[in-house]
């Protein structure tokens, strides 16, 4: 059991910097996601904690212990990488067995190591198969079994499921998911996947540009994204953003852009808002809803809707706002028509125009 | 079935026209004169080929020559030598050049430019280096070192090993070069597990990197052996067979016995042993080729 | 690299120090081994035969000449004639230019033919076409000289030329084949409904894609060709003796004191077509070694 602290820590390639100045604290038996678009710096970032790249500043400590020039194999860690990176020519219980074997570890040992492993990833019936032999999903599984047998306190998972079809991927989140609960052990996981994200993770902290832009559990980073790019990168279908002000209309909050006109008064602002100030709205397909005949229901010109099996996404206008809202199968909304919604401002989100942070 | 073929090849009629060529090459030029150079071993032939039919004399004949069963021996130690030092000084210097050094398109381009020339400059030159009245033992001599010998291109006994010398200079580029691409095409989270694994660099190349090159190395194997058989130039270039018959080589046997010695009949019975015997080592190279491949389609 | 990033670099233990300097030293001894007889070569060249005969082998001319390159181009002997190598120059230029155009362009024919067309046996040809390149020449020599002398053509420009082309189809036919198999099948099948036929498709469309892999053809057949000597000595006749030949002619015919600088000035001059397009194509080369060597 291990918590992992990163400290001041830079990285860079040649003078390109690809992480700044980060600070991040994994607590003992955590689940830590680490998501954001490629080239964010996640997958360097979990190479440095492995000890497979150089850090060109600050330190890694596993429970205290520096470990910033430890070398990969003494850190007590296993990875599961995107390409599983099986050896091709071993079988699986060579793959299972290599590393451990190379330690001069007891037969006996290596022998119940891998029966346990391979029991709990239900891969026994395949010890004897090489990993040409195998299915994609079959190849993760011994990849992560690989990473058991080393009774490694600490898990990094780079990408494992992105080489394998959606079917499959849901499945394997699955099994990673059992394996954490059992194991308890730390976890840190890459993905650009954020249904990845939010399924798992006790924590989900959301990179770009080599920066942490929010740390927080999977819940607070989806309902309250730190900052625009958090709000588009996670959520499907994909945030509305209205560009707007924020004006005083006697003691109510108004949000206005173009004809269109939102009271935002019950909105949990952070900070006192001046009448005038320009910001941008962000609001979530599932947060604009079916009017069931409330007073502030506003009605929307629907142009296209697109049906994706449990809802229906909609495509309408609000005076002159292009917006996309849920509706359920049996709400009647069809394209060319009117449909009246309700919008949730207390789920809505408010950035700066500036800076993009939230207000 | 017939209606149906001709349809078919009026369909593709210009393309098995264009491939007349290569129809005509393989059936004259290569099947033919295959079939006419066995059927000329079971002749009496001698300066010209002749039509009767003297049975496996000419292979009893053959067998019973020193200077045939000097080549064959000749062949068997320097294609030993030659396969296992190119192929082990290939690997090493492949894997080397892979440590990240600098300069690696300067050795790169050193180890293998001896590769793109001829056998015959590569036999000429280390003969020259070689010499011992010239070259190195000359030169050690000349510094005062009187006791040095180095006289393998005219010492009967270790000749051979000049010739393999001048060949492994010549072809272990190869190995190199075919090595080194497939190290390069080695996926590298390969090597970022074996680090987390905690495998030293030298057992990861031994067990698992060159187990995975199995194509190139067998490639280049075969490469180097084909060259092997074929091998005439170097020889004739470096020591002419010599001293006496030490350095005799089939290719060269045969060759002489068609030209100089005008004995078609012996030289066509040596050369279909040649035949035979490359189809025999090249056959489980090809089936076991084949075979993986259809093992991992499935 | 900047100085900070330096500066926290993790600081290499003695065990990698020695190993760094092990990997150079492994390197750089060898690298000397593999450039010893070029250097050989070189220096000698530029000597006179006196210093030849003084000196030691290794070491640099001390007075610098080019009368042994001068006479090796234009006045060497083989037996009595003393033209020098240009005549042998000249007539590798004659076998090599023909010979690489029309093997590559069979060659291309071919591998077109193979990957885009059903032509029933091709496969079968083709599969004995490359068993044919792993046996030993001797094997097919003799029947070809019959064949040439019979159709009068032995010893001549078009015996050579024709022999090359034979000998070069299978590595040639193997790469085009190779690489066609690699372009998408749909271009082909877009043409043929575009109503394109066999010689139509193959000029528009597929040998305008080819100038890479006929670059490599290029680099793989003027080295083999130039480099040949087996098939020059037996099939090109007295006036056609190509430079590899005539070569070695020079350097082992035993009249009087034997000419090292002459000599060495001769087979630098032969290996300087090959060289140069192995130095000026760099990865081309390898590519070619390997796209020819690996069998499918």
């Amino acid at each position: 059991m291990s918590s992992v602290s990163l400290q001041n820590l830079e990285i860079s390639y040649g003078n390109v910097p690809i992480v700044k100045n980060l600070d991040l604290t994994i607590e003992d038996g955590e689940f830590l996601v680490l998501l954001g678009p490629s080239g964010c710096g996640k997958s360097t970032l979990l190479s440095a904690i492995g000890g497979l790249a150089d850090v060109s500043g600050g330190r890694i400590l596993f429970n205290d212990k520096d470990v910033t020039w430890t070398d990969p194999k003494d850190r007590g860690i296993g990875m599961v990488f995107q390409s599983y990176a099986l050896y091709p020519t071993m079988s699986v219980e060579r793959n299972l067995s290599f590393g451990l074997r190379i330690a001069g570890i007891d037969r006996a040992i290596i022998e119940k190591k891998v029966k346990w492993a391979a029991d709990l990833l239900q891969i026994t019936h395949l010890l004897d198969r090489k990993p040409s032999a195998l299915s994609g999903g079959q190849r993760q599984r011994v990849a992560i079994g690989r990473a058991l047998v080393r009774d490694a306190d600490i898990f990094l998972f780079d990408e494992p499921l992105s080489n394998l079809d959606a079917k499959l991927r849901a499945e394997l989140r699955l099994e990673i998911k059992k394996l954490h609960k059992t194991l308890k052990s730390t976890m840190i996981y890459v993905t650009h996947d954020q249904i990845e994200a939010l399924t798992l993770a006790d924590r989900i902290a959301v990179m770009k540009d080599g920066i942490i832009q929010q740390l927080d559990t999977p819940l607070n980073v989806y309902n309250k994204p730190a900052n625009e790019f958090v709000g588009s990168f996670l959520g499907s279908p994909a945030m509305n953003k209205v560009e707007g002000k924020i004006v005083a209309d006697g003691d109510r909050l108004v949000f206005v852009a173009g004809d269109f006109r939102l009271d935002v008064s019950r909105y949990p602002f952070a900070q006192k808002i001046e009448s005038g100030r320009p910001a941008v709205l962000g609001l979530r397909p599932e947060h604009i809803l079916p009017a069931k005949g409330e007073a502030q229901a506003i009605e929307g010109k629907v142009s296209l809707i697109e049906p994706m099996g449990s809802s229906i996404l909609a495509w309408s206008t609000f005076d002159g706002i292009s917006l996309s809202h849920l509706v359920g199968q049996d709400d009647g909304c069809e394209a060319d028509s009117t449909f009246p919604v309700t919008i949730d401002i207390q789920k809505a989100s408010f950035f700066d125009v500036g800076t993009g942070w939230r207000l | 079935m017939g209606a149906e073929l001709t349809r078919h090849v009026k369909r593709n009629l210009v393309a098995y026209i264009a491939l007349l060529p290569m129809a005509v090459v393989v059936i004259f030029a290569y099947l033919g004169t295959m079939a006419w150079s066995v059927r000329l071993s079971f002749s009496s032939s001698k300066l010209l080929p002749k039509n009767d039919f003297v049975g496996l004399t000419q292979y009893f004949t053959l067998f019973d020559t020193p200077r045939w069963l000097t080549s064959l021996g000749n062949l068997v130690i320097i294609a030993f030598f030659f396969l296992l030092i190119c192929f082990a000084l290939g690997c090493l210097l492949a894997i080397f050049i892979d440590q990240n050094v600098r300069g690696e398109s300067l050795f790169r381009t050193v180890f293998l430019y001896p590769y793109a020339m001829s056998f015959v400059v590569a036999g000429l030159v280390w003969q020259w280096v070689l010499n011992p009245d010239l070259g190195i033992q000359h030169t050690m001599h000349g510094l005062g070192f009187t006791g040095f010998v180095l006289d393998w291109v005219v010492n009967p006994k270790m000749v051979l090993y000049a010739v393999i010398v001048a060949t492994v200079w010549h072809g272990s580029g190869l190995v190199m070069a075919l090595i080194l691409a497939g190290l390069r095409g080695v996926d590298t989270e390969i090597w970022r597990a074996t680090r987390i694994d905690g495998i030293p660099t030298w057992r990861v190349y031994l067990s698992i990197v060159l187990p995975m090159l199995r194509p190139m190395i067998i490639t280049s194997l075969v490469l180097l052996s084909i060259s092997i058989v074929k091998m005439y130039d170097v020889v004739v270039a470096m020591t002419n067979g010599g001293p006496g018959t030490a350095s005799e080589v089939p290719a060269k046997f045969i060759m002489d016995n068609l030209f100089e010695r005008a004995n078609i009949g012996l030289a066509t019975a040596a050369s279909t042993v040649m035949l035979v015997t490359v189809l025999l080592v090249m056959a489980p190279v090809i089936y076991s080729q084949y075979f993986r491949k259809s093992g991992r389609a499935s | 690299m900047s100085k900070r990033s330096t500066a926290t670099k993790r600081p290499l233990t003695y065990q990698e120090v020695w190993g760094r300097i092990g990997i150079y030293a492994f390197l750089g001894v060898l690298a000397l081994f593999f450039l010893l007889p070029l250097y050989v070569m070189l220096v000698t060249s530029f000597k006179s035969m006196d210093e030849i005969r003084l000196g030691l082998i290794f070491s640099l001319p001390q007075q610098f000449s080019i009368d042994a390159w001068i006479k090796a181009w234009t006045s060497a002997c083989t037996g009595l004639e003393c033209t020098g190598l240009q005549v042998g120059f000249g007539n590798s230029v004659k076998i090599l230019v023909p010979s690489v155009i029309f093997s590559i362009l069979l060659g291309a024919i071919n591998g077109y033919a193979l990957s885009f067309w059903k032509v029933k046996g091709a496969n079968v040809l083709f599969a004995c076409l490359l068993l044919g390149s792993f046996v030993p020449y001797q094997v097919f020599i003799y029947p070809l000289v019959r064949f040439y002398a019979q159709t009068g053509i032995y010893g001549s420009l078009p015996a050579i030329v024709i022999t090359h082309i034979i000998f070069g189809m299978p590595v040639m036919t193997l790469l085009f084949r190779n690489y066609y198999s690699g372009l998408p099948v749909e271009l082909f099948k877009a043409a043929r409904i575009d109503g394109a036929g066999f010689w139509k498709i193959f000029i528009s469309i597929i040998l305008p894609m080819s100038v890479p892999i006929a670059i490599v053809a290029v680099i793989m057949q003027v080295t083999a060709i130039w480099n040949d000597f087996l098939l020059g000595l037996v099939f090109a006749g007295r006036e056609n003796l190509p430079m590899t030949v005539q070569l070695n002619n020079i350097v082992n015919t035993t009249t009087g004191e034997r000419a090292y600088n002459v000599n060495m000035a001769a087979t630098v001059l032969t290996s300087l077509v090959p060289l140069t397009v192995y130095l000026v194509s760099g990865r081309w080369f390898v590519r070619g070694i390997a796209s020819g060597a690996v069998k499918g």
